[in-house]
């Protein structure tokens, strides 16, 4: 660094920090004088437990009532693929969606429920995964993936390799749909975030394995857009993922991230991971497609360190 | 003494041990079958027998105990602990409930027959055929039918409870997915059944006084029981209530003898007779007279043809191919894969009697009735079918309930080391190769990543990787193969180890990426 880049640096920087303080601090103020908060693009929490940093989060958005209207009826899709206990990262964490349930019911939701079509028995995942328990215990129900009976054709009008596909009859009728992945490093998408985890939500899942699988994950991110994405980020399998092979593989990260924007979320929680969003070709795509943004400096991230 | 309550007392325990067994094979949600089955099944005989036979193990032992059992009171297993025997009671009670009650009448034993069965059976065995055996035990008889076609009714009522509830918003009973369909199995099954019906319904106990090599096998440690049923002379009026309320035909009332061969131990004549005219005789003192000489009526095997019926149809209709480029190689097995636990194909063979206790357990639905992958001998015996399933790698549920010591138990960590079989890629088929798309399926089913990717260089210079086989690290699970999307034949199979071996422990890799708690958001 010569001393010319260094002064633009230090300037650059302090031009950025300046106005952050700023605007910052004129933000809140002028947020609790009219009781709406700053409209965050995108809410990035870290060091907390799971449960923690999602009530911090959602509260700097508003509160989950932004989201959930009174009586409707909500979809809380975590990661539940894999028959693996919480330390191995490879589902969601428990307490992470049990908050969100909690949340969702607390502002009146008349119902919130949870399932995924699992990769391993599903009765083994849901239990072993503490999931199943958590949901229960929250007052949420949990309920099944495993039959075609529940997965419904659907068209998915703007996809450009998957045109229709079948669908779980629970996202149909959601109000609300709110997107719990946690993210993992993935042998066959690189990395799996919040479009990814939508494959749990449809039968045939071989479709998209032999029909370019990225492009696949994207066409269908455009079919429903999720309410809320909230990526856990509290355990984060660095290596062979999606399953994992011990805990070996997984590195507590104590990070949370949530926004209405999937794409915006998945970028951010790809550069968590140590990626760049631009290399992984279906958040790539999915931003071409006009689904969300993928360029971070654009947003207004809220960053919250406890 | 008053013996009366015999049957009362014999009712109660066989109606316990009926409702335990058949929820076994009902029990679709593994709520209680994985616990309770190796206490529920310890008695059962062919099974056990096997197991000890095989692994010379005593805890095993609860064969023994039923031929104590025979020698000291007769055949009680019939009646009591076989659940074979107690559905024939329950068909029998309720067609003479339905037509005008008929009475039973002695009946000359087909020795012939039912000899020669035991003996074609032994001889099998002894020659390394379980095929008679299995085909025949009533015990693996009943799990055949209660898998295969009592178990798809349930599912049924269980689904359309489920899509019920769920026109009422409710989803707290979660359907249930059908077992793949085995056409050789479930027409053996039927075929079993009819003739059980035919039999219970129309004469008592024949099947078990006939067919069974079991009931033949106790019949004949009966002959030689310390405690055997007989007439008192004394009391006898001659009525014949006695013979009138013996299914299994044993009781002349004329000359007053209880053939104890072919006696089940239903204790029905001790409640029949007005005037406590039956009484437990012990033999041990005196000598009785032989049986009566042979005569064969009927020839059974006739309905056995029936059985052949089952040797019709076709499993596993290939579906409808979805993909832009079909796949052009065949895959190559050239052996079958048997269950984790079984430690080889031959032990496995020898030793199951394809009762389907494990196709029911199985959560995964990997295990199958297999059709002649075995070879004839091993028909129906249930082996792991990639295409429904993959083995859960922390499941040991198939341990857990086999009786016969087939699939032996091992630890979770035992089982995740050994292997089944060992996944050959054709890389020809494989998306990646053919289309130059990213998949790797396989590898993210693969517990012990046996199935690596690796870098692919490929012509539409796209960052692309593909699998890679350890086989050193497989274990066989078959996630791969069932998780492979390439159709008409797969790009990843499993092929099977005729004796499974050990599998190297998984590699610990060092995670290369760092992170740094304190680290600001890199956003």
């Amino acid at each position: 660094m010569d001393r010319r880049d260094f002064i633009k640096k230090v300037i650059g920087t302090g031009i950025v920090a300046g106005s952050t303080v700023a605007f910052g601090d004129f933000a809140k103020v002028f947020a609790a004088a009219d009781a709406s908060p700053v409209a965050y693009d995108l809410v990035a929490v870290k060091g907390g437990e799971p449960e923690v940093m999602f009530d911090r989060a959602i509260a700097s958005l508003g509160g989950i009532e932004e989201f959930v209207p009174r009586g409707s009826k909500v979809l809380v899709k975590p990661n539940i693929g894999w028959d693996v206990t919480p330390d191995r990262a490879g589902n969601t964490h428990p307490k992470l969606v049990a908050r969100i349930v909690e949340h969702c019911l607390n502002a009146g939701a008349k119902e919130v429920s949870v399932f995924d079509h699992t990769c391993d028995p599903w009765m083994q995942c849901y239990k072993n995964s503490g999931i199943e328990r958590a949901v229960k215990d929250a007052g949420g129900r949990i309920v099944s993936g495993d039959s075609e009976g529940y997965y419904h054709k659907v068209a998915v009008p703007n996809g450009k390799r998957l045109t229709e596909t079948k669908v779980h009859e629970l996202l149909l009728e959601a109000d609300v749909f709110i997107n719990v992945p946690v993210l993992k490093h993935h042998s066959s998408s690189m990395v799996t975030i919040g479009m990814k985890n939508l494959m749990g939500v449809v039968w045939d899942r071989g479709y998209w394995h032999r029909n370019d699988l990225h492009q696949c994950i994207a066409d269908f991110a455009s079919y429903r857009k999720p309410t809320l994405t909230v990526v856990d980020a509290y355990n984060v399998m660095m290596q062979n993922g999606p399953r994992g092979v011990s805990a070996g593989d997984v590195v507590p990260m104590k990070s949370l991230i949530v926004s209405r924007d999937f794409v915006a979320a998945d970028a951010a929680a790809a550069k968590l991971f140590g990626t760049e969003p631009d290399d992984i070709p279906h958040i790539q795509l999915a931003a071409e497609m006009n689904l969300g943004r993928i360029d971070l400096s654009a947003l207004s991230i809220n960053r919250i360190k406890l | 003494m008053r013996l009366h309550r015999l049957k009362t007392l014999r009712v109660g325990v066989s109606v316990v041990f009926f409702t335990l067994i058949a929820l076994l094979f009902l029990d679709f949600r593994n709520m209680v079958a994985p616990s309770i089955a190796g206490g529920v099944l310890y008695l059962q005989f062919v099974p056990s027998l096997l197991q000890l036979v095989s692994t010379a193990a005593l805890g095993a032992a609860g064969c023994i105990v039923i031929v104590i059992l025979t020698v000291l009171f007769g055949r009680v297993y019939c009646s009591t602990l076989c659940p074979l025997g107690t559905l024939q009671d329950v068909i029998g009670f309720v067609a003479r409930k339905k037509r005008r009650r008929r009475a039973f009448q002695f009946s000359e034993p087909h020795n012939v027959l039912r000899y020669a069965i035991l003996a074609l059976t032994v001889l099998l065995l002894i020659a390394g055929s379980g095929f008679l055996l299995n085909l025949l035990d009533p015990f693996s008889s009943f799990g055949r039918i209660f898998a295969n076609l009592i178990r798809p009714v349930v599912l049924l009522v269980n689904n359309v409870a489920a899509v019920t509830l769920e026109q009422l918003g409710m989803y707290t009973l979660p359907r249930v997915r059908w077992a793949a369909f085995a056409s050789v199995s479930v027409g053996i099954s039927l075929a079993t059944l009819m003739l059980v019906v035919w039999l219970a319904a129309t004469r008592g106990r024949m099947y078990c006084n006939t067919i069974c090599p079991v009931g033949t096998l106790l019949g004949l440690l009966a002959k030689i029981s310390m405690l055997r049923i007989g007439i008192d002379p004394g009391a006898c009026k001659g009525c014949k209530l006695c013979e009138d309320a013996c299914k299994a035909g044993c009781i002349d009332s004329r000359k007053k003898t209880v053939d104890v061969g072919r006696c089940v131990g239903c204790y029905n004549c001790f409640a029949a007779c007005p005037k406590d005219g039956m009484r437990f005789e012990n033999r041990w003192r005196r000598r009785v007279s032989a049986v009566q000489p042979d005569r064969e009526r009927r020839n059974f095997l006739l309905n056995s043809g029936v059985f052949l019926l089952g040797l019709l149809g076709v499993e596993e209709p290939t579906k409808m191919i979805v993909q832009s480029k079909p796949t052009t190689i065949p895959v190559r097995v050239t052996c079958p894969v048997s269950p984790p636990g079984s430690g080889s194909i031959a032990h496995f063979t020898a030793t199951c009697t394809a009762c389907h206790l494990c196709v029911s357990a199985c959560p995964s639905r990997v295990l199958v009735p297999s059709i002649f992958e075995f070879g004839l001998q091993g028909v129906m015996q249930p082996r792991m079918n990639f295409h429904t399933g993959h083995c859960n790698y922390d499941c040991t549920i198939c341990m857990d309930v086999c009786p016969s010591g087939a699939i032996l138990p091992l630890t979770v960590e035992e089982k995740k080391l050994t292997q089944l079989g060992v996944a050959k890629f054709i890389k020809e088929n494989c998306v990646v190769y053919t289309d130059n798309t990213v998949c790797g399926a396989c590898s993210e089913h693969c517990p012990t990543k046996a199935v690596d990717m690796v870098p692919y260089p490929n012509p539409a210079n796209k960052k692309l990787k593909i699998p890679e086989m350890k086989p050193d690290y497989c274990i066989g699970c078959g996630g791969c193969e069932h998780a492979c999307p390439t159709k008409p034949y797969k790009a990843i199979y499993v092929d099977g180890n005729p004796v499974h071996k050990l599998a190297k422990k998984p590699m610990v890799k060092k995670i290369e990426i760092k992170v740094d708690d304190n680290e600001d958001f890199p956003f």
